[in-house]
């Protein structure tokens, strides 16, 4: 028989390094759907150590069989480590409980694992003087932990993405005891070995299985589109909703296109809701949001005291549940959806504008996706505005998303255009918004107004002040209306947006 | 003679479409549906030339009876009540009015039948504008006065897409891949139009315009309705397969006929009448979910009261002071007489000779030249749209056409509403183009009709079997008059027009080209000629 014991300190890197693996993976994704990351962290770190600890003492208790139990024991590591992630991931946004979860699949790995490293020790024991030993076995645990703290962020979660990682190594430990199999065959029962194996095998092809379905939650093609890590997607009858953590926070995507970034959102929603706020009067009563589904555009309306309701109107319900159930978003609405002045329809736009017989509103926020599709453009046409303008009370204001006026210049005055033809007075203006670059709005009357010149005060404001809500309606010269060519009114029957659109963007696809 | 499956699948969809679909061997069918409408058996009735005595006591008296509850019938209803004239009756003989303008609706989707859009009429067309403003489909006038229909009426962009080889592509006639001798025959195809849409004849009449009583009789014009439109295009020098597929379809989806069928006049008429002037573009379309429905269901709301739905008139009888008609109800087997002073004969041209006492002994011989095609209409209800298959595909659109099928594609019922997700109902049209086309449709089912169709929709869609939960059928056993070579100016259509002692005729036939358009300019003119005489 060859000398196996190299062999062994072999399986004690790799049972290490998948270890680490599995708790970091487990930090990793918690810090992400569950957001602050140093109590996640510390959390993890704290119940999976003391898991193993308990684990280690558990191990006092099996006599017989060991060489049986340790790779039986393998086995269990590849199911839960490697299942853990994708279980997380599709388990935080449908349940209430997602932490009980979370640290129970930690201790549990964390118990498994600490069985490990003492039922290896204890078998390897009568090939080995013990000083040699401990010293080996632990020295080789400790390498495997560095492996695996270099490995997770250089390579792992970049290429593989967090799925697949988990899947990855799951598999690894899955190899570790079929291996053992072999190696620690003259210390298991024959009936057993063959047993051990059939398992071992139904666990490698579970974790292959689900490592081919890992594209049905995110495809490596998808990971890879994406600059920052994938924590969340969903594919609903209307659109792929794909939320990233990166280091600079939350993203939201809607089929692939950026809208928000929890770092600088606050620009962008300051800068939609607050002019129609102040050109409805400072102090509207009902407010109708069209679009908006993260909830970000109604935490900016709740800032007012006036305000006794918010209808908001997003097609995609499984985006305005997002926005409730998703911790990190929930956080950064300030729980908005949830509150009991709002109240959320999942309807398209342009059919409830026809349909619905809501009472008159004091002012509109508009804040669709950008209209890359007929399906969305038809919600920046004439006749969706004339659809609007008889949801508008007197004085009334609306404010509009309008893409980059920068990026898309036809298109946002095409739109600017469109409103003006439905008989609206128009202020069109722009701001900045790091991850959109320069970022263009409309804001609309049916009355004649004034631009507002003072924020409003008693409202808790991060970015607006006076001067900057002066210099948003000033435009630089290379985003001012087109001079040189005629900009077509966007119409049901001519989707003339959409063409501008597609045109103007697709230079930086 | 018994058909397999394989034979009915290669003679509607050509052998390789049927090949495939019998190798996937996908023909269960999980679904629900039925024939609907157009009942051949009460039609066929009228030839059975039986005896249909009324009894005394069921005898009415009436100003004027209706013949057929169409677009050409329901206008002259429409032109009645509007003149305050109120002594009249719309015989129709199925349970819904509407003829091949019918629509239907049901679970909130409305869906049309047959004909679905109108393009919108230049000003000279008072009449129907007066129509389209009473209905409030408009919103004023432009500079140069021509009627604005409202934006919701207008079709909504995206109006077509192609689907040729596996992909989608914007637009009827297919660019992708041509080559610069297709370039220039099409710019040449394009001169050719812009020639006759800018030609006036001496009296400074149009060559093409709707409705066709205002084109030019000059010879010039005229004479091309003696070739096919396939060798007008030839003459041409017009031989580019993808310009010959464009007017070939054109033929299919106005006319129910192929190239080489059309009178190059009926294909030329397509191009031109609704140019306002060459380098126009052509007038764009006004659509609704139940298309044409919309305007039958407003005219027929404007005489509801006086429409009889179920009455086939069996017997028309001109009398020296009126018209005696006679009814018979197909649910009541009741037999009922109308003498009425006048009758506007508003059902299709060939029935009169089964219909008119007259006619039956002794047939005049212009009415055989009416000849119609068959078509069958397929709606499918549809859980869920088929997705693209390709990222790039151009996005489901109103009207979509498949270059390799014999088939017109579909139109979106819900394409209007702005409703661009969820279930949809899908209408689709295929055109029996050879000779014996009604009798090959009348022999088929329900069952086979709808395999016809969803083996033909999955060329581009291969889940449209998953996604559709039932498909209900329209056989149109003649559908359209069709316009073929040597019909529309020879003579037989103003022989039929002539009123016959006091019946009067309404008919988009009396046209020779099956439009909204033209049963609107016959039921008014039939109206106006009673109202002369009365």
């Amino acid at each position: 028989m060859i000398n196996r014991t190299p062999l062994l300190f072999l399986n004690v890197i790799i049972i290490a390094t998948c270890g680490l693996i599995y708790e970091l993976l487990a930090a990793t994704v918690s810090s992400y759907v569950l957001g602050d990351s140093i109590t996640q962290f510390s959390l993890v770190i704290g119940i999976y150590l003391s898991a193993m600890g308990v684990g280690s003492w558990l191990s006092g208790f099996l006599d017989k069989d060991l060489a049986k139990r340790f790779v039986e024991i393998e086995i269990a590591v590849a199911i839960f480590g490697g299942f853990s992630a994708p279980l997380l991931f599709l388990t935080f946004a449908s349940v209430s409980y997602f932490s009980i979860i979370l640290y129970a699949v930690v201790f549990v790995i964390g118990a498994l694992v600490g069985l490990e490293i003492p039922l290896l020790i204890r078998i390897l024991k009568d090939e080995l003087d013990f000083k040699k030993l401990i010293a080996r076995v632990l020295a080789l645990d400790y390498v495997g932990a560095l492996l695996a703290s270099l490995m997770f962020p250089i390579f792992l979660v970049p290429k593989l993405g967090l799925t697949r990682t988990s899947l990855v190594f799951g598999l690894l430990n899955a190899g570790v005891g079929l291996w053992g199999t072999w190696l620690l065959e003259d210390l298991i029962k024959k009936r057993d070995v063959n047993i051990l194996r059939i398992k071992g095998a139904v666990v490698v092809v579970l974790l292959l299985i689900g490592f081919i379905k890992a594209d049905a939650l995110t495809s490596l093609a998808e990971d890879s589109l994406f600059v920052d890590n994938i924590i969340y997607t969903k594919t609903s009858p209307y659109q792929r909703i794909v939320v990233t953590k990166g280091k600079t926070g939350y993203a939201l995507f809607l089929n692939g296109n950026l809208q928000f970034n929890s770092f600088d959102e606050y620009r962008y929603h300051e800068a939609l809701v607050h002019p129609a706020m102040l050109a409805a009067g400072g102090s509207p009563k009902r407010i109708l949001v069209l679009g908006g589904g993260d909830g970000l555009a109604v935490r900016e309306i709740l800032k007012y005291p006036s305000v006794e309701t918010v209808t908001l109107v997003d097609l995609d319900p499984e985006m305005t549940a997002l926005a409730q159930k998703f911790p990190p978003l929930a956080q950064l609405t300030n729980n908005s959806l949830a509150d009991p002045r709002v109240s959320v329809t999942n309807a398209d736009a342009f059919v409830w504008l026809d349909s619905s017989d809501a009472q008159p509103f004091d002012a509109a926020i508009v804040d669709f996706p950008d209209p890359n599709n007929f399906a969305l453009g038809k919600l920046y046409t004439t006749r969706f505005y004339n659809l609007l303008k008889q949801k508008l009370a007197p004085g009334a204001a609306v404010v509009i998303q309008c893409t980059s006026p920068l990026i898309a210049r036809n298109s946002y005055w095409s739109i600017i255009k469109t409103l003006e033809a439905s008989g609206f007075n128009v202020k069109p203006y722009q701001t900045t918004v790091p991850s959109f670059g320069i970022w263009g709005y409309a804001l609309a009357k049916l009355e004649p107004f004034e631009i507002p010149k003072q924020v409003p005060k008693n409202i808790d404001l991060k970015f607006l002040n006076d001067e900057t809500i002066a210099s948003m309606f000033e435009f630089s010269s290379d985003t001012t209306f087109p001079t040189d060519h005629e900009i077509e009114i966007n119409r049901l029957d001519n989707q003339a947006l959409v063409r501008y659109y597609e045109a103007e963007w697709r230079r930086f696809e | 003679m018994t058909f397999t499956r394989r034979d009915i699948l290669k003679s509607f969809l050509g052998l390789p479409l049927a090949l495939a679909a019998c190798r996937s061997n996908v023909s269960e069918i999980s679904f629900d549906g039925e024939i609907v409408g157009a009942n051949a058996n009460l039609g066929h009735i009228l030839r059975e030339q039986r005896v249909f005595e009324v009894p005394e006591n069921n005898w009415e008296n009436i100003g004027v009876a209706i013949i057929g509850g169409g677009a050409a019938g329901l206008t002259a209803a429409w032109k009645f009540r509007k003149q305050g004239f109120d002594d009249f009756l719309l015989l129709e003989l199925e349970n819904r009015i509407g003829g091949t303008s019918a629509s239907g609706s049901s679970n909130g989707f409305s869906y049309p039948w047959g004909a679905h859009y109108l393009p919108i009429p230049f000003k000279e067309n008072a009449e129907l504008i007066s129509l389209l403003r009473e209905m409030d489909l408009t919103e004023g006038f432009d500079e140069s006065g021509e009627i604005v229909i409202k934006e919701q009426f207008r079709i909504r962009e995206p109006e077509e897409r192609i689907f040729y080889k596996g992909r989608w592509y914007d637009g009827l006639y297919l660019h992708t891949g041509e080559t610069p001798e297709d370039v220039r025959q099409l710019a040449e195809f394009q001169k050719q139009l812009d020639l006759w849409v800018d030609w006036r004849d001496a009296k400074g009449r149009r060559a093409f315009v709707l409705p066709v009583a205002n084109c030019s009789d000059d010879p010039a014009v005229t004479a091309l309705d003696k070739i096919s439109f396939g060798d007008w295009l030839r003459e041409k020098g017009l031989t580019s397969e993808r310009l010959l597929w464009y007017c070939d379809y054109a033929c299919r989806d106005d006319y129910g006929l192929k190239l080489e069928t059309t009178s190059a006049w009926a294909g030329l008429f397509y191009f031109c009448s609704r140019v306002p002037k060459s380098g126009v573009e052509s007038q764009s379309f006004m659509t609704f979910p139940e298309g044409n429905g919309k305007f039958i269901n407003y005219l027929a709301g404007t005489a509801s009261d006086k429409i009889r739905k179920g009455q086939i008139a069996v017997e028309i009888i001109p009398t020296e002071t009126g018209v005696d008609v006679i009814c018979f109800n197909s649910e009541t087997k009741e037999i009922r007489g109308i003498h009425a002073r006048k009758a506007i004969f508003a059902a299709p041209v060939f029935t009169a000779n089964y219909l008119i006492r007259d006619f039956k002994q002794n047939p005049p011989a212009h009415i055989r030249e009416f000849e119609h095609n068959a078509w069958f209409v397929a709606n499918l209800f549809l859980k869920d749209r088929p997705k693209s298959q390709f990222s790039r595909d151009f996005p489901l659109a109103w009207d979509n056409v498949l270059y390799e099928s014999p088939s017109l594609g579909y139109v979106v019922s819900t394409h209007q509403t702005g409703i661009d997700y969820g279930g949809s109902v899908f209408t689709y049209y295929y055109p029996m183009t050879e000779k014996d086309g009604r009798a090959k449709l009348l022999s088929l089912d329900w069952k086979e009709l709808s395999d016809i169709c969803l083996t033909d929709l999955s060329r581009a869609h291969p889940n449209i079997r998953e996604l559709t939960t039932r498909i209900d059928i329209m056989r149109w056993g003649h559908a359209m008059i069709s316009p073929r070579t040597n019909f529309l100016w020879s003579g037989v259509r103003e022989k039929a027009r002539e009123p016959f002692r006091n019946i009067h005729f309404a008919h988009s036939d009396l046209s020779g080209i099956a439009l909204f358009e033209e049963a609107f300019f016959h039921g008014l003119r039939a109206a106006n000629e009673i109202f002369q005489r009365l």
